[in-house]
């Protein structure tokens, strides 16, 4: 069946098989080859994407349920030539080893910034009204990413270093 | 994945109606906990009617009577983040809060975390017998690896905990949920009369029916007091519970507890309630009388008391 959505500030009009995820949709049908199929089962993060600038498992998801979204994908972040600077503080921090799990890690640390700034508590978050950026938030808002060779603290450095340059 | 057609709905009766018209049709709204087992063939629906694009059932909203009344489709995230709930209903921010991932909280809505099924090991197992999953195969847990299953309400086909924190608080607060049927009449089902012990029927999470599409979940008015959601897990974040804790501790010394990761559903014992004077460790005996743990996981009879202990501290 036919959809439509933008991903990384581009209209795009496909027909699908209705099984086909959003991930499967970017990777196999759009040649957008950076958001990385893990588990496949939302529990590992390589996927993740923002939709409407929220962040999601993208393997979770059927592409024909994104009918107008907009969707922003590791390669609507930076390029090669002009990094995201969350792209930068990974490679300045060594935020990753095998660098599978690396384009969700920095689609969902990109998103987490936001929804501190936003003031959206978490489980670490001591008073419900007082959302402030430390490691402990970054952790917990993390922890739906996976890094199978263990970068985390690199990670977090990264993140932090991005909060603090902002 | 199996194949199915796809439609999307635009009003809650017409999802009913189309779901009722369709053999083998279900809802789809987040889709996060469907999905999964869809690529595992435990489900396999023949059709999905997608509720996401429904209007007027995607908002928190005050009642006359003093309460919230939340639309089914509120994602979790948006949920936890509400002012109102908060400063009104914390436990129900702190439960959601401890669980799922950021990624999954963001797509997640307020039914479909109701209508979550088991994380039981053999539930997921398709090359293991499942009462829930091919009533009549048998139960794989029993003797099984039960270490997470569940201690209370359990029977002789099905010892599987019912896996939400959202609806540990829900189910402390008292909450309605409120549905439609494919001719447009409403219901309004009781939190405590929503989910369902497993008896010799696991199949069945829930007293919804196939058809009936959850519209809100509406809760009472404040309770105030002291709101704790307490979670014990294997790992500090994105586990599900081994046991968890809801509480409401009023100022005169009354409270309200509900538990999760014992049984099929939120265990909540109000009789339990009156013992809280003489103890939390009283609480507990009377909640979890009754109790038939396996060896396995007869450690989260102490484990609860002390949980509850830790909340109310």
């Amino acid at each position: 069946m036919p959809v439509s959505f933008t991903v990384n500030g581009q209209a795009t009009s496909l027909t699908l098989d209705p099984r086909v995820t959003l991930l499967d949709a970017l990777r196999e049908h759009m040649a957008l080859t950076g958001s990385k199929k893990g588990c496949d089962h939302g529990q590992c993060g390589a996927c993740t994407v923002m939709v409407n600038g929220q962040r999601i498992n993208s393997c979770l998801t059927l592409a024909v349920m994104h009918e107008g979204d907009e969707v922003t994908t590791i390669e609507g972040l930076g390029s090669p030539e002009n990094l995201h600077p969350m792209q930068a503080a990974f490679v300045k921090h060594d935020g990753f080893q095998c660098g599978y799990c690396t384009p969700g890690q920095i689609c969902s640390s990109v998103a987490v910034l936001k929804e501190i700034e936003a003031g959206i508590p978490s489980h670490v978050t001591a008073d419900l009204d007082q959302v402030a950026f430390s490691d402990a938030e970054v952790r917990e808002r993390m922890s739906g990413n996976i890094c199978r060779c263990a970068a985390y603290p690199n990670i977090v450095a990264a993140i932090r270093d991005v909060h603090d340059h902002a | 994945m199996r194949q199915f057609t796809y439609e999307r709905a635009s009003s809650p009766a017409e999802a009913a109606a189309a779901v009722a018209k369709a053999p083998g049709a279900k809802f789809i709204a987040g889709g996060t906990n469907l999905l999964d087992l869809m690529k595992l063939e435990i489900e396999r629906p023949t059709h999905l009617v997608d509720v996401n694009r429904i209007g007027g059932i995607d908002a928190i909203e005050a009642t006359a009577d003093g309460g919230l009344r939340i639309g089914a489709l509120v994602r979790n995230t948006a949920l936890a983040a509400d002012a109102r709930v908060r400063k009104d209903y914390a436990v129900l921010s702190r439960a959601l809060l401890a669980g799922a991932s950021g990624q999954l909280r963001n797509k997640a809505t307020t039914a479909g975390n109701l209508l979550q099924r088991t994380r039981c090991p053999y539930f997921y197992d398709p090359a293991r017998p499942c009462n829930k999953r091919d009533p009549g195969t048998g139960c794989s847990a029993i003797e099984g690896f039960s270490r997470n299953l569940a201690v209370i309400g359990v029977s002789d086909a099905c010892i599987a905990t019912h896996p939400s924190d959202m609806a540990i608080a829900m189910r402390v607060l008292d909450a309605t949920v409120e549905t439609v049927s494919p001719g447009g009449q409403t219901r309004s089902i009781p939190i405590a009369e929503f989910h369902r012990l497993p008896g010799d029927t696991p199949q069945a999470d829930t007293t919804l029916k196939g058809d009936e599409l959850i519209t809100s979940v509406t809760l009472p008015k404040p309770l105030g007091g002291r709101h704790v959601y307490r979670k014990v897990r294997d790992r500090a974040s994105y586990a599900f519970a081994t046991v968890s804790v809801a509480a409401v501790i009023a100022a005169d010394g009354k409270a309200r507890f509900a538990f999760g990761g014992l049984a099929h559903k939120p265990w909540r014992v109000e009789a339990a309630e009156a013992e809280f004077g003489r103890g939390t460790d009283a609480v507990a005996e009377a909640a979890l009388a009754g109790a038939k743990p396996t060896k396995d996981n007869a450690f989260k009879l102490p484990l609860v008391r002390r949980t509850l202990a830790a909340a109310v501290a």
